[in-house]
């Protein structure tokens, strides 16, 4: 069939990392045992200035008797550990990385160029306006343009991550209905939400009241009806949902909602499905959060920084986070000028400064050279991978929800769990062996034996061929192969399966409770 | 226009058929008519990279503040201090830059045992067994370190030393709206917090206090006064320090703080006008299980090999849900890796030597300052890397003419501390030479004449 083989080129998968230079099978020695006494990698600049001794800087009770004990090593050591370490790390930059509901796209090196630039990178928060007029400037055009893209009225820049997006939200919407009498009690969020929601709803002083999901994987809408009343907050969503099954009945909710008074928040996680296409502020959201580092390609960092706007709708402007910058319109020499202000009712700050204004640049440079169009083309060709992967593995695995899906596909393995013990674990485990990043396993927690696929618009068929044939491939196995045989994976990998078990019941966070908790060599 | 789409259309109309679809706009039929865009976003269409450049690059031209422009003597939390170029070079490896939390352990040793070191090297310079692998920044865990104290005390009237960063406290009240929790502002007196006595028990008695060593002033408090304080009522001692003053100052663990926090952006990470920067979180073992955000432990894997990977998860939110200890997923990995490159770097010996540069540097350039005529120091209490001024003209008019004479003075106080805007907070690190000292002292003198 066409379209079903994407191999047929002589193009190679450029995302599949066989070839990584995951060398040997030692252990890297730590930072603490590479230390040797009197080595050192530090220097300073000649300064001049006189070398008082500590006695004279500092009364005694305060002053440690002792250097904190760190590790002394060269800075070669130092070198060759670090990048030893980094070939023990998968990355994007060296394979596909489907892993469900992170997005994980290609992040432009234009980006970190950006990024570096020292009227960027070197800048004091706490200088005035009047000497950081470019980075008000830029984050002006941030919020705009996300304005724009989310069709909202404003956005604070200030949330470092999604969750604190979620809570920036959150109090925006406590600090709304008290406003208007209340704060209410209630907000409801799906079975089929990020784990963060319902935390973040409790840390806003709310009660989570839990919806189920229907036959088809959208919010249950009698469940819905039946639990709406006057003391409803609001309700989270991300649409497309967790499933990657955009919620039809938006507009009814929406509706529903806003009848007894709640808000709509939108968990901006599964943003890049839509970019271009539809507007959560024109379904009716009140407020929006958005993942700069999924849906505009910002370095995930190993686990962040990541970033987490929050756009509003024109109601809840004047409660946003401040100090906000903002344009004006400068009539003397007919060019603007910014400056802070804080809202009239803000909720005060979610942020040691303006937010991580690095990220922002690098977002708006990510903006910047897809354009208006080009984003477009983003969702539609991350939404296009999504199904090729979804109508190429239908054969192989359960589709739960088995109709057209948006940015990532939700599989299933319990056929292989029913008839071979195979779980998705190990279908991960086995994958990491051929070269690619697990998607997402378990998760939604509505799905059983659930992987998560997000193939993203930067992998080529040439790589979703290569994905699904290993894929296919294990799935082969764990029918054809002798019971348990799945269990050995991965063992080409820098370690092999990991006992987590034993981690959380001796705990061992740091090298000295390490050391502590080794037989004494004498 | 930059693209960083792969797909040929000759690739696209074979996927797509392979859907059974003629036209991409297809794969959109879940979505209602009603509600699509009807038109194009309103952006500019898309840039080649040169172009990118350049825009950007116009931004960052019209920041005068930057750092090698004005020789930076503002702090506050956001230090200027030299990143080495094995900092940059190794941090910089994307292998560390374009992953993510290490879901699968088999494949984020790099990460894990990156993480694993820094616990390790906040855990001995904060004075207490156990750290995590970073919250968002100071103020973030500053709010989390109350939200445990909180939790564990099981009481929420929390003190808050007027000496905490005042955006921290910020966050704290905007949070408190939230959790509930009562917050009390505890002045300073001439520079360091006096705690109000207490009758215990009562309605009022707190369950956490929080301080700053140094604080905000630069101050260094009294922490076993504090920590006496805490004995009696039973409330947890919450310390929020500068870990590049910990290099010469007792770490606050062993002076008895049941948490320590602080901002790590110092550690090898760019002013950035604020962010990416790190939030740093140790607290005692007995507190553990109630420890926001991610940890990572070393383990073994099924050949015994030492391995690591994150540890007491049923902490989280991701399997938690609403009863979790935080809601943080995302943090700052990266500048933790950055954190523990950087600390190795400096080492033992290197930190000592940071530290006691910069309280040189701070006592000559306050020396010269407070001998100027109508500059006066704020309070008498130690500091270590930072200090307050009383300025005879509202410290704006200072931080603007200084800006004309090649530096950026410091942090007006505003109308925090009694100041009434004439407080200015200054900062000297490593990298001010004496020359340097000497030519801002003398603008300021000039500056305030």
């Amino acid at each position: 069939m066409a379209g079903s083989n994407l191999l047929n080129g002589p193009a190679a998968p450029g995302g599949k990392a066989t070839s990584a230079p995951l060398l040997g099978r030692d252990t890297e020695p730590t930072l603490f045992e590479l230390s040797h006494p009197g080595r050192r990698a530090w220097s300073f600049r000649t300064t001049g200035i006189p070398e008082l001794d500590i006695e004279d800087l500092l009364p005694r009770e305060h002053v440690r008797s002792e250097p904190v004990p760190l590790a002394e090593v060269s800075e070669r050591d130092l070198v060759a550990h670090f990048t030893r370490l980094s070939h023990r790390q998968f990355s994007v930059d060296l394979g596909a990385y489907p892993l469900g509901s992170c997005t994980m796209k290609y992040n432009p090196k234009v980006c970190d160029a950006v990024a570096a630039l020292p009227g960027l990178a070197g800048v004091h928060p706490a200088a005035p306006a009047s000497l950081t007029q470019g980075w008000l400037a830029l984050m002006v055009e941030v919020e705009e343009t996300l304005c724009e893209i989310t069709g909202m009225a404003a956005a604070t820049l200030q949330p470092a991550a999604g969750a604190s997006g979620e809570l920036t939200g959150l109090l925006l919407m406590r600090a709304w209905h008290q406003a208007q009498g209340a704060p209410r009690h209630k907000v409801i969020i799906p079975d089929s939400a990020h784990g963060t929601n319902p935390a973040s709803v409790t840390l806003g002083g709310y009660e989570v009241v839990t919806v189920p999901s229907d036959a088809r994987g959208c919010v249950d809408m009698e469940a819905l009806a039946s639990v709406l009343d006057e003391d409803v907050a609001g309700i989270m969503l991300t649409n497309p949902n967790t499933l990657g099954l955009f919620e039809e009945d938006i507009a009814a909710i929406a509706a529903a909602v806003h009848k007894v008074g709640g808000l709509l928040y939108y968990d901006g996680a599964n943003l890049n499905a839509i970019l271009g296409v539809v507007r959560p502020g024109d379904m009716g959201f009140d407020i929006v959060h958005m993942n700069l580092h999924k849906t505009f390609a910002t370095p995930h960092g190993g686990g962040g920084p990541g970033a987490g706007p929050v756009a509003v709708s024109e109601r809840l402007v004047p409660y946003l986070p401040g100090p906000r910058p903002e344009r004006v319109e400068d009539g003397a020499e007919g060019k603007p000028t910014y400056r802070w202000f804080t809202p009239e009712r803000s909720i005060g700050r979610m942020h040691s400064w303006h937010g991580n204004t690095l990220v922002l640049a690098r977002a708006l440079a990510y903006i910047l050279a897809n354009g208006g169009d080009g984003l477009r083309k983003v969702a539609e060709i991350a939404v296009l991978n999504a199904n090729w992967i979804r109508q190429r593995l239908s054969g192989t695995f359960d589709v739960p929800f088995d109709r057209q899906c948006m940015h990532e596909v939700v599989l299933s393995s319990r056929n292989l769990k029913q008839a071979h013990g195979v779980r998705a674990l190990d279908i991960a485990k086995r994958l990491l062996e051929e070269g690619f990043h697990s998607p997402t396993v378990y998760f939604p927690l509505i799905v059983e034996e659930a992987l998560m696929i997000e193939p993203t618009e930067t992998e080529s068929p040439q790589t979703l061929e290569a994905l699904a044939r290993a894929l296919e491939l294990i799935a082969y196995e764990a029918n054809e192969l002798p019971a348990g045989s799945m269990t050995e994976a991965p063992r080409n990998t820098p370690v092999r399966r990991v006992d987590e078990a034993r981690a959380a019941r001796t705990l061992i966070p740091t090298f000295d409770a390490s050391a502590r908790s080794r037989p004494d060599p004498s | 226009m930059g693209t960083y789409i792969p797909h040929t259309e000759d690739e696209v109309a074979s996927m797509l058929a392979f859907l059974g679809l003629s036209t991409i706009d297809e794969l959109f039929d879940a979505v209602p008519e009603a509600l699509r865009l009807q038109r194009g976003l309103e952006l500019a269409d898309g840039a080649g990279e040169p172009d990118v450049l350049a825009h950007m690059d116009a931004y960052a031209d019209r920041n005068l503040a930057r750092n090698d422009r004005l020789l930076c003597f503002a702090g506050g939390g956001a230090y200027d201090h030299e990143i080495p170029a094995v900092t940059k070079a190794l941090a910089g490896r994307s292998e560390f830059v374009t992953s993510y939390t290490p879901y699968q352990p088999e494949v984020a040793q790099g990460v894990l045992q990156a993480m694993f070191e820094f616990q390790t090297l906040i855990a001995r310079l904060f004075g207490l067994p156990v750290a995590n692998a970073s919250l968002y920044d100071g103020a973030s865990a500053t709010v989390e370190a109350v939200n445990l104290g909180v939790a564990a005390s099981g009481r929420s009237t929390v003190w808050v030393s007027e000496g905490i960063h005042p955006h921290w406290r910020q966050m704290l009240t905007t949070c408190a709206a939230g959790t509930g929790h009562r917050l009390r502002t505890v002045n300073l007196v001439d520079g360091v917090t006096v705690w109000p006595r207490v009758e215990v028990p009562s309605d009022d008695q707190p369950g956490v206090l929080l301080v700053g060593y140094p604080n905000y002033l630069g101050c260094l408090e009294d922490i076993p006064a504090a920590r006496a304080v805490c004995d009696d009522t039973g409330a947890l001692l919450v310390v929020a320090t500068d870990p590049v003053s910990l290099g010469l100052l007792k770490s606050p663990g062993e002076s008895g703080a049941d948490v320590v926090v602080g901002e790590g952006q110092m550690f090898g990470t760019a002013l950035g006008f604020g962010g990416p920067y790190l939030g740093l979180f140790a607290c005692a073992q007995s507190h553990v299980r109630r420890l926001p955000g991610r940890l990572v432990g070393e383990t073994v894997d099924v050949e015994g090999r030492r391995a690591y990977v994150t540890t007491l998860r049923a902490r989280e939110q991701d399997i938690r849900r609403e009863k979790a200890t935080s809601n943080v997923c995302t943090n700052q990995t990266l500048m933790a890796v950055t954190a523990a490159i950087q600390l190795g770097w400096l080492g033992t010996a290197g930190l000592a030597e940071l530290a006691l540069r910069c309280a040189r540097a701070t006592r000559y350039a306050r020396d010269a300052l407070v001998a100027i005529d109508g500059v006066t120091a704020y309070a008498d209490a130690p500091v270590v890397r930072e200090f307050a001024v009383r300025t005879p003209i509202p410290a704006d008019t200072v931080v603007e003419r200084m800006a004309d004479a090649g530096f950026l003075a410091g942090i007006p106080l505003g109308d925090q501390f009694d100041q009434g805007e004439h407080g200015l907070l200054i900062a000297v690190t490593e990298r001010r030479t004496r020359d340097e000292i000497d030519a801002y002292v003398a603008a300021f003198a000039k500056a305030v004449a």
